[in-house]
């Protein structure tokens, strides 16, 4: 059987495990599988697991392992990796008030490709997304892919801020802004979801390897599950 | 009887409460964090018999003014701040100690930018996310859980001691900040992004650190370096780690670094001359040698056992 990842060092207390050339959402079963199978086997090696879209960065103690030795350590585990098994992860439902009072960008985009602010709102709903990474900020979740016929690109120039709670689109990737930043994403809507809460066991609602779905909701559910407008 | 503790007079430029930093969170994005230069940190904590990776303070630049409010010890190292206990001057590499009412004072940085204050068992704090270490971007860490650096009136808690014979760091092992610094890196296979005459030129260049360099990445500035992309698909990034942007100025990456990059990478800086790195000041000029994954192996499994780490 080809084998379908590489082992590289990234420096002396870090490799990178590389499942893939290019962005694809077949990777995502792939790499939540290498990420739990390494979380539970090597649980003593292991100081950090950062997947992302095509690796799996995974950081160890070079006082515990050196290269060599983490290389086949890594090697066994993936080998014996079964990846049809995998389970695809938690499926999260985000509810979002798709509004202009919300989503300065619903009108930006649906100018973009000729078509309604209630065809946007469809076309993002649509979708089943997969979760590729966390990064950026804590709970930023990278999200895709979504579709050709609603991906618009970065604004030319960033907003200083960015609310809380903003759902937006880049190009074939959407996110919710977990906290209050400058950014450069179109802006759909919002959701009272906290996807970083120091207060909330999971941390994040979504993790790496997860799907969402967004659901379009009311202004008043958004305000009763404590939707903030400013 | 009031809590034995330090209590800010002057948080100077920006004094931050830091350990080893925060491990386990980048898969949701957390910045791992920690002491800048670990090295000086973990001097600071050896000298007090400490648990290594115990809450210290990290004077950035200098200018703290502390009052003491406990009979204990303390260790300083790192940058050369000019501390002075009841305005007698005080030497830096080596342990002190302290009582109630004394007043502590550290002036502006003359070597280094990053000095250390342990105290004999370490501050006494309540760690968010499992570790105190400070950053401010992520409102994580630090005396109130929020991410805040020290300000005037904070009290840091801590324990009282009986004060213990003085012990100082043998001035062999005590860093020069001044020396030139020639950096080593360890060549990764990420670098495949780059011609090899790019890539070489690096080593054949002196670079300078720019004034916009922070706890998160030091900035270069010198000879560019072009990649034959603009950008690669974002993926970890490892202590150290050398990016690249469009504009061909290489940007090392420090404790308080994204989890995540999407820069074309030239190489990992060996991390014990990312510590070094961690203390220059603006506009010092660095040059770059290589190391190969073994030494800088080696090299770290020594300091960390020496350590305790």
């Amino acid at each position: 059987m080809k084998q379908l990842w590489r082992i590289e060092p990234a420096g002396p207390d870090a490799v990178l495990i590389r499942f893939g050339e290019q962005i694809h959402t077949d990777l995502v079963p792939m790499i939540r599988a290498a990420t739990r199978q390494l979380q539970q086997a090597l649980q003593d090696d292991i100081r950090e697991l950062v997947p992302s879209y095509t690796t799996l960065m995974l950081c160890y103690n070079p006082r515990k392992n050196d290269f060599p030795t983490i290389q086949n350590k890594i090697q066994q585990q993936l080998a014996s990796l079964d990846i049809r098994e995998s389970e695809t992860g938690t499926l999260i439902e985000i509810p979002v008030w798709y509004h202009p009072d919300v989503g300065p960008d619903l009108q930006r985009v649906a100018n973009y490709h000729q078509i309604s602010i209630d065809d946007v709102i469809h076309r993002h709903t649509a979708p089943l997304y997969h979760v590729f990474a966390i990064g950026f900020a804590p709970g930023f979740a990278y999200m895709g892919n979504v579709s050709s016929q609603l991906a618009t690109p970065r604004l030319t120039t960033p907003r200083t801020q960015v609310a809380a709670g903003s759902v937006a689109i880049a190009e074939q990737q959407t996110a919710v802004y977990p906290i209050s930043t400058p950014g450069g994403w179109n802006i759909l809507g919002r959701t009272a979801m906290k996807m970083f809460d120091r207060q909330n066991p999971r941390l994040c609602p979504v993790r790496p390897g997860d799907s969402v779905k967004f659901i379009a909701v009311s202004k008043d559910d958004f305000l009763l599950a404590g939707g903030q407008l400013e | 009887m009031t809590q034995p503790g330090l209590k800010v007079i002057k948080p100077g430029v920006l004094t931050l409460v830091q350990d080893l930093g925060r491990f386990g969170y980048q898969d949701i994005g957390l910045s791992p964090g920690g002491a800048a230069d670990e090295q000086a940190f973990l001097w600071a904590n050896r000298l007090l018999d400490n648990p290594p990776n115990s809450p210290t303070l990290e004077i950035c630049f200098g200018g703290l003014q502390l009052e003491v409010l406990a009979n204990t010890t303390i260790a300083i190292t790192g940058a050369e701040m000019h501390a002075t206990l009841n305005d007698h001057p005080i030497e830096n590499w080596q342990t002190h100690p302290v009582n109630t009412g004394d007043k502590l004072h550290f002036a502006h940085a003359s070597s280094g930018i990053r000095g250390y204050l342990a105290i004999k068992e370490g501050f006494q704090l309540q760690p968010s996310f499992g570790s105190v270490a400070t950053v401010m971007r992520e409102k994580m860490g630090g005396l109130d859980g929020q991410g805040s650096p020290l300000k005037a009136g904070d009290v840091l808690p801590c324990k009282e001691h009986k004060a213990k014979l003085t012990r100082a760091v043998p001035p062999l092992f005590i860093p020069d900040y001044q020396q030139p610094l020639i950096l080593s890196v360890i060549p990764t296979e990420q670098s495949e992004h780059f011609d090899a005459e790019e890539l070489e030129k690096l080593y054949h260049w002196t670079y300078r650190i720019s004034p916009n360099s922070n706890s998160m990445g030091i900035r270069l500035q010198g000879e560019p370096i072009k990649s034959k992309v603009p950008g690669i698909i974002s993926e970890g990034i490892p202590y150290g780690t050398i990016q690249v942007p469009p504009d061909g100025q290489p940007i090392i990456l420090l404790k308080d670094r994204q989890t995540m990059g999407g820069y074309p990478k030239l190489g990992t800086l060996f991390t014990l001359d990312a510590f070094l790195l961690a203390q220059q000041q603006a506009h010092t000029e660095v040059r770059f040698t290589q190391i190969s994954l073994a030494d800088a192996q080696e090299k770290l499994r020594y300091f960390y056992r020496f350590f305790g780490v």
